[in-house]
């Protein structure tokens, strides 16, 4: 990385430096402005919502009334149950066997090497269609189950291999010498391999986290109990398509016609909570998103 | 940490089986049996992922063989009665398919033009800023909403361009009146490019900064000597420079081109009406999973990755035949 304007290049004309400026600005305030309106508008008041018409531009009075009203249990609470648990448990399961399939491929010259190698990067050309997916997941019995969220997308072979090319740039010495002292192959991986990896072990960790945490389609095609719904498909159904999340709890008020309308500042706390993890996670594994991670992958 | 990694050596990814005396240690020398019992734990290792990769890739390919069945739940697909190519003369004669076809082929030539590029100078642009810590602010920024569902990325879309959205209420404040773009059938187009851009435009960067970083420093300097200015050294150095991973990348595109982002959509479908919205993915869900013909679903799926896997391995050719590396290398 550069860090200095070198000698031989001209000086930046004013112009230049201007529009630059101005463009990445521009960039930056587009990703960030919808989501302090999204922020904000979820901590006003009901009364700042309707004065603000919409969305709150300008912070008025701030409340967690949203929050606490959608923490007091019910729907939002128990879909973000589900989604943490999916998360956490899909993601100790996928980092386990990608970390251990990734390590037992790194040497080639092993039994089977090839063959093996050959299974998982074949998934790169050609993936089977939602209706053959769909027939073995509903074979198997896990319709409204959740591990049909994580079983079938607990291995992504994109991960492995990134996660193998790194294992196969540890250099040879460190293994073998530790094999020589008599250390078994769990050993060497448990206790030299992993842990110098934990960069890369940390952003597929993130990657499968966030694939789990933001699983929508699976949950639509296999989950058909609501009560089972995780967190995007809570957001999708109250937020997105605008039905109002108390519409049970109000029969009375439903039947005269008059649903309560969806409150804009609970609808804008539902989005911030499918956001907030993710915001949490990402700052602690973002310095490792350095050149490398996808380029070693793709281009081999 | 990672960096080791853009340098994965003759071994790395998909031609990684190339060379067997990569490592001295375990050159494929002795018996299987001798192999067997050298190697055990590394096979024990690679269970756990085969078994899923072959439960839920390899066997439900096997299962597109209901394609040429007229295959019902109740029966099974050992006693489910064959039909030869018939689903697919019915899928050729569909119009809806066609039409989803022709939806999904626009949208993709119109993201190869109108997304496709803004990686590249979004990465030319941040890798143009010198001051490191500055440079890191905008990069974790633009990359942060690649990590966002569909869901939410479409939902923000309709708070700022809903019929209740912030542009309604600005241009409503204002004396106009509001619009309604998430439900317009006729910029549904641009609504789906902008919303890819914004969510991933900044994660695909990253790719064509690792090209830009990999570029030699000496070659800027040279120019520079030799009195090339900025626009000059860009066009003769930089864009060569990003030529490989270009070519990858639209090699890697052309071959997804059946693709359009499902979930994207699949969310949006209802909303906008399936003239504008109709996708392959998304005829392919509301045909099969809510009318029960798995059958014809699962050719149309079929005739998808067929399609797709033509499309890349073609791709990979024409590359060839231009003296680019491609995804993977030839043969020789």
């Amino acid at each position: 990385m550069k860090t200095a304007n070198p000698s031989w290049a001209e000086r930046p004309t004013l112009i230049g430096r201007f529009g630059k400026g101005t463009v990445l600005t521009g960039i930056v305030v587009c990703v960030l402005f919808p989501l302090y309106m999204v922020v904000l508008t979820s901590l006003s008041t009901q009364e700042a919502v309707t004065r603000a018409g919409g969305l709150v531009l300008i912070p008025g009075e701030l409340s967690l009334a949203a929050y606490e009203q959608l923490f007091a249990g019910g729907v939002v609470t128990r879909a973000v149950l589900v989604s943490l648990g999916v998360t956490t448990v899909g993601t100790l399961i996928s980092l386990t066997v990608t970390v251990l399939a990734a390590y037992g491929l790194s040497r080639p010259g092993s039994l089977l090497h090839r063959p093996l190698l050959f299974l998982v990067l074949l998934t790169f050309l050609f993936g089977p269609g939602m209706i053959p997916k769909y027939l073995v997941v509903s074979g198997l019995g896990l319709v409204d189950s959740y591990w049909s969220l994580i079983l079938p997308v607990a291995v992504t072979a994109f991960n492995l291999v990134v996660m193998r090319a790194f294992f196969m740039n540890i250099p040879k010495e460190v293994t073998d010498s530790a094999r020589i002292d008599g250390a078994g192959e769990f050993t060497i991986l448990a206790r030299i391999v992993l842990p110098m990896s934990k960069g890369v072990t940390a952003v597929i960790g993130l990657l499968y986290a966030v694939g789990y945490w933001n699983s929508f389609f699976d949950a639509v095609l296999y989950l058909n109990d609501s009560s089972k719904w995780p967190l995007q498909l809570v957001l999708r159904q109250y937020v997105y398509q605008g039905q109002s999340l108390f519409a049970g709890q109000s029969a009375d008020t439903a039947l005269a016609g008059h649903a309560m309308p969806p409150n804009l500042a609970i609808q804008m706390s539902i989005v911030v909570i499918a956001l907030l993890p993710v915001l949490f996670v990402y700052p602690f594994v973002q310095r490792h998103f350095t050149k490398g991670v996808i380029i070693g992958a793709v281009k081999g | 940490m990672l960096e080791q990694t853009s340098r994965p050596g003759p071994a790395g990814g998909l031609t990684s089986s190339a060379g067997p005396t990569d490592r001295g240690a375990h050159r494929q020398a002795g018996t299987r049996w001798a192999r067997l019992r050298r190697d055990w734990p590394l096979l024990l290792m690679c269970l756990p992922a085969v078994g899923l990769l072959l439960l839920f890739h390899y066997v439900p390919l096997l299962g597109s063989v209901i394609a040429f069945q007229d295959y019902s739940p109740y029966v099974g697909i050992k006693d489910s009665p064959w039909v030869g190519l018939s689903n697919f003369q019915w899928l050729l004669l569909d119009e809806s398919f066609w039409h989803a076809t022709l939806n999904t082929l626009t949208i993709t030539a119109f993201q190869l033009v109108f997304y496709f590029p803004v990686p590249i100078v979004l990465a030319i642009l941040l890798d143009s800023v010198i001051r490191p810590r500055l440079r890191l602010f905008i990069q974790s920024i633009v990359y942060m909403p690649h990590f966002f569902s569909w869901v939410l990325v479409v939902t923000i879309f309709q708070q700022m361009f809903g019929g209740a959205g912030l542009l309604s209420q600005l241009l409503r404040e204002n004396g106009y009146e509001g619009v309604d773009l998430m439900t317009n059938p006729d910029t549904f187009i641009l609504l789906v490019t902008a919303e890819s851009v914004w969510k991933d435009a900044g994660w695909g960067a990253i790719i064509f900064l690792a090209a830009l970083a990999a570029i030699d420093q000496n070659l800027y300097e040279a120019a520079a000597v030799d009195g090339a200015g900025r626009w000059r050294r860009l066009w003769h150095i930089t864009l060569p420079g990003l030529r490989p991973v270009v070519i990858l990348l639209l090699i890697l595109r052309l071959g997804d081109a059946l693709n359009v982002g499902f979930e994207q959509f699949f969310l949006q479908r209802d909303a906008v009406g399936r003239e504008a919205a109709e996708v392959l993915d998304t005829f392919i869900y509301w045909r099969t999973l809510l009318t029960g013909e798995w059958s014809y679903g699962a050719a149309a799926g079929l005739v998808k990755g067929v399609v797709g896997l033509i499309l890349i391995l073609v791709a990979n050719k024409v590359a060839h035949r231009f003296g680019e590396q491609g995804i993977y290398k030839r043969a020789s």
